[in-house]
């Protein structure tokens, strides 16, 4: 119950500040879907998710650093409770579970997944670091997932790093049409691939 | 009362005509099918309802609440305005301040109805303290780009609009009590400009004003529609403290101003490459698209009005 109202103050409070909307309303299915997002503040998966319909968004989990969310009681609250993330470990010598596989698992459960690929937020002026392979093994290892890039545009701007007062300034999710699958791409092919549909998704 | 009442009536009777012959076309003419102009016709004759339907609550509520609604419609257009044109992050505190300090206390100034204050608090204050907090910031890239888009967002979005509430607080001997009567001009007859422009453009228009800039502002639309906005402006002066002729005067002289309100608008949205400010009101784009002539008007309305009827 508590963890309701907070997950619908979350997003309400996100809408309210930044207006969120999708472009295009179309890109959202409610088939297990990896949207893989640019990842510029803590707030990313928030717009991802408050743009998703109400139906896509009960099914559809952040992947998130298990390092940054299990941090303290109240990230360990907020990542679990609220957003249900899906933790994974960043560090692999650390890792008790592999990422790839706890990401198919829910996939193959129904569950959507916001991926952000660059595994880090970007705090260059560059438009995307470069991709982590963690999406290259999920494609090869689910080859029938929709892989839907999900710019995230203007965010940065809503609450640069270092800031505190969020500016209230309109934010957009920019779906581009699912990444084709290619026999045999290697793994760099992919992920620059990846990379040019992202950015591409804002121009359509 | 009865005069607010009456201008409500008639406001509501021209809205129904207007539905009336917009599902009147698309039944006729586009036979119940999809068809481009006759949809966003009809989406904006029902955003059209509903602004009405604001716009007459605010009234019913009275002074404070329009300075309110102003203060909210400032604040969409001014994230409209900042959203779309180039700041960095180390404008942020400047922005900041622009959001959260400048634009409620330039209202705040309405409100108290301190005009020494609210007439140079942004063109003046805000004016050179924003730029000096931007340069302690040491940050000189775009630096006159990026501080002059803050300056004209503030201008334009919050100076500029705040003086369409500013006008309930005029003194005008034998008008007492009836100032809000003055922002119902000033709005009827700039908006119904923007509306007869499109009519006229859409009936008449050939020849293009300005074609690098917009596509759909004709001199034909242009003339017809100062021109009969002109003419609504004198019929208008019952409820106003002007003569006819001074109605059709005041009248000619802001929608001129709002058509070319729209034009500069035009220009920035072309220069960053865009045709809408944003989405809120459908069929219309956003909330600066729909104020243009609004924002361009007012002041200027505002100011002839005190100069010349406030002893």
């Amino acid at each position: 119950m508590l963890e309701k109202a907070l997950r619908f103050l979350m997003l309400l409070f996100a809408r309210v500040l930044t207006g969120a909307r999708a472009v295009p309303v179309q890109a959202i299915s409610r088939e297990p879907t990896v949207y893989f997002s640019n990842h510029v503040s803590h707030g990313d998966f928030v717009l991802v998710w408050a743009v998703l319909d109400k139906a896509a968004r009960e099914r559809t989990r952040p992947v998130a650093a298990a390092d940054y969310w299990n941090g303290n009681a109240i990230k360990r609250f907020i990542g679990n409770r609220i957003v249900r993330a899906l933790l994974i470990e960043r560090d692999p010598a650390k890792r008790l579970e592999n990422p790839v596989e706890q990401m198919c698992q829910a996939l193959d459960r129904g569950e959507s997944l916001i991926l952000f690929p660059e595994g880090t937020r970007n705090l260059t002026d560059a438009p995307l670091l470069a991709f982590k392979s963690g999406l290259f093994h999920l494609a090869q290892q689910r080859p029938n997932v929709r892989l839907v890039p999900a710019f995230i545009d203007n965010l940065h701007r809503v609450l640069p790093k270092g800031e505190v007062i969020p500016i209230p300034l309109l934010c957009t999710v920019y779906f581009g049409a699912p990444l084709e699958r290619i026999e045999g791409e290697v793994k760099a092919d992919f992920l620059i691939r990846a990379q040019t549909s992202l950015l591409a998704a804002k121009k359509l | 009362m009865t005069v607010t009442l009456q201008l409500f009536i008639g406001i509501l009777s021209v809205l129904c005509i207007a539905s009336a012959i917009a599902y009147g076309l698309r039944f006729r003419v586009a036979n119940g099918k999809p068809h481009a102009v006759i949809d966003n016709l009809i989406a904006r004759i029902n955003a059209w309802w509903a602004m009405v339907g604001v716009v007459a609550l605010a009234f019913a509520c009275g002074k404070e609440t329009l300075i309110a609604l102003f203060a909210l419609l400032s604040l969409l257009a001014l994230r409209e305005f900042v959203t779309l044109t180039y700041t960095k992050r180390s404008d942020h505190l400047v922005l900041a301040l622009a959001f959260y300090l400048c634009l409620p206390v330039q209202f705040a100034l309405i409100w108290i109805e301190w005009y020494g204050m609210y007439s140079i608090f942004i063109p003046v204050y805000a004016f050179l303290l924003l730029p000096i907090i931007a340069a302690l910031r040491a940050d000189t890239e775009r630096y006159l780009e990026r501080i002059a888009v803050v300056q004209w967002a503030l201008m334009l979005a919050v100076f500029c609009l705040s003086h369409v509430p500013a006008l309930a607080t005029l003194e005008i001997p034998g008008f007492e009590g009836r100032q809000m009567l003055l922002i119902a001009f000033l709005v009827i007859v700039v908006q119904s400009s923007d509306v007869l422009q499109y009519v006229w453009g859409k009936l008449l228009g050939r020849n293009l004003v300005a074609p690098k800039l917009s596509p759909s502002k004709t001199w034909e639309g242009l003339i017809g529609g100062v021109l009969s906005a002109t003419a609504l402006g004198a019929a208008l002066f019952w409820i106003t403290p002007f003569s006819p002729l001074q109605a059709a005067g005041i009248a000619f002289v802001i929608n001129l101003m709002g058509f070319f309100g729209g034009l500069v608008m035009s220009a920035i949205k072309r220069a960053h490459g865009v045709k809408d400010w944003g989405h809120l009101i459908a069929g219309h784009g956003g909330i600066l698209d729909r104020l243009d002539s609004v924002i361009f008007s007012a002041p200027i309305f505002f100011h002839l009005t005190r100069y010349f009827f406030v002893p």
